[in-house]
């Protein structure tokens, strides 16, 4: 025998299913007039500082089909690296997003400013990206992965440097396609498929 | 915060399996490789905060939010859903917003892609959104939600059930799940519910009927704790890598 260890274990997660909206976009699943507006709406507001940018994409199935009914949230640190809340942080950046893949095409738009590198505890600097939480019918457990950006320097990156198959780092990576416009799709499963993280 | 360490690990087989075969939505939209284990960083330890500003006051009354009218209040069996967020560490987790949405007391949804044909409440929206108080406490009042089918094997249905979204203070945090009722039989014949392995942590989401919250002639109640990944907090946490 040995004293009891008196910790808590975390509540299991269970799928959103296919009527997340309802809870977290209501407007997206036609209700109107419950709350003011969505939670979430813009991860900016007026004057925030930084490279404006777009980033749009498609979460796609094992088969290659783009889920329809996908829930999209992001969080980020503003242009010079502080997240809302830490001293300094710009005021203007509230640093999280809702979004949903169209019901029609399956596309997800994300407009927001560029962050900047972000500390690691104990030193060293992240590569900018945004963090994104992917939920869904069929998806047991919500997907945290990154977007990281094309035109900047991921090559100190702390995460990407554990990535051991570097022909999956692409999967991380939102590619440019134009000025302030980049493309970032997720793949749930198979051939290109998006690295999922444990973090 | 700022003595706070990074977040505990997830204990994934406390979780849902990502696939299985049974609940068949899953066997297409599960990762087939490992995820990439790390410890936490300030993009996960960080996370949105949300105000009372934001909120209305029958923002977590789902059976008047919809109608806005107290003649017209929701069909169904009106219960109080209450429990307390904390973390790893029995820590209360204040301030933290928790949404909720389910179907009517008929098993239907309001959203624009359910065509099942029990019909919609009027009066009945099903999101609801409240901030736990300094304890980390929280109470919805609703109606029961009805059992309904849906398909997957040839004759599925879900138990009945609320689904919840929890946001803690850390990106990493971020959490939803569903509220099961305690005695329906529905519970052990739902593959969703199935995904979870272990049967102590599928218990976990049977909420009890909670006499000492329900109200004479008004509303039963429920009670549901959730526990979120806590962060670890001892004097070693800031060194310097290395040391």
């Amino acid at each position: 025998m040995t004293q009891p260890l008196d910790t808590l274990i975390e509540t299991p997660s269970q799928t959103g299913g296919p009527y997340v909206h309802i809870g977290c976009i209501p407007t997206f699943a036609g209700i109107e007039g419950v709350y003011p507006q969505d939670l979430g709406l813009s991860p900016i507001t007026d004057g925030a500082k930084g490279p404006l940018v777009t980033i749009t994409g498609q979460v796609i199935d094992g088969t290659g089909w783009a889920l329809r009914d996908a829930l999209l949230e992001s969080w980020q640190a503003d242009a010079a690296g502080k997240f809302p809340g830490q001293q300094g942080a710009d005021p203007n950046v509230t640093g999280f997003c809702r979004f949903a893949a169209d019901k029609d095409s399956g596309e997800f738009t994300l407009r927001t400013v560029k962050p900047g590198p972000v500390p690691m505890r104990g030193g060293g600097l992240q590569a900018p990206h945004i963090s994104l939480w992917i939920a869904a019918r069929g998806i047991n457990i919500g997907l945290h992965t990154r977007v990281y950006f094309e035109d900047e320097d991921n090559s100190t990156d702390p995460l990407l440097a554990r990535i051991e198959q570097k022909n999956r780092l692409p999967s991380l990576i939102a590619g440019k396609t134009g000025e302030g416009e980049y493309r970032f799709d997720i793949r749930l499963q198979g051939e290109g498929e998006t690295v999922f993280l444990d973090i | 915060m700022s003595d706070l360490g990074p977040l505990v690990p997830r204990r994934r087989d406390m979780h849902p399996v990502p696939y299985d075969p049974d609940y068949k939505t899953s066997v297409t939209r599960s990762p087939n490789w490992p995820l990439l284990s790390m410890e936490s960083t300030p993009s996960e330890e960080t996370g949105p905060r949300f105000g009372h500003s934001m909120l209305g006051p029958l923002d977590n009354n789902l059976i008047l939010n919809y109608s806005r009218d107290p003649e017209k209040p929701a069909v169904g069996e009106r219960i109080l859903m209450h429990g307390r967020v904390l973390d790893d560490f029995a820590r209360p987790v204040p301030n933290t917003l928790v949404e909720i949405w389910q179907a009517n007391a008929g098993g239907r949804y309001r959203h624009i892609k359910d065509s099942y044909f029990a019909p919609l409440d009027p009066n009945f929206g099903g999101c609801g959104r409240t901030l736990t108080d300094d304890q980390g406490r929280y109470q919805f009042l609703t109606i029961r939600p009805g059992a309904y089918p849906w398909p997957n094997r040839a004759n599925d249905w879900r138990p009945m059930h609320i689904h919840i979204s929890v946001f803690g203070h850390s990106f990493g945090q971020r959490l939803i799940t569903q509220m099961y009722f305690q005695g329906d039989p529905l519970i052990d014949r739902c593959p969703i519910a199935a995904t979870i392995k272990d049967r102590g942590q599928l218990d976990r989401l049977v909420a009890p009927l909670d006499m000492s919250m329900a109200r004479p002639l008004d509303f039963l109640a429920y009670k549901f704790d959730i526990v979120l990944r806590g962060r670890r907090q001892t004097m070693f946490e800031n060194k310097l890598e290395g040391m």
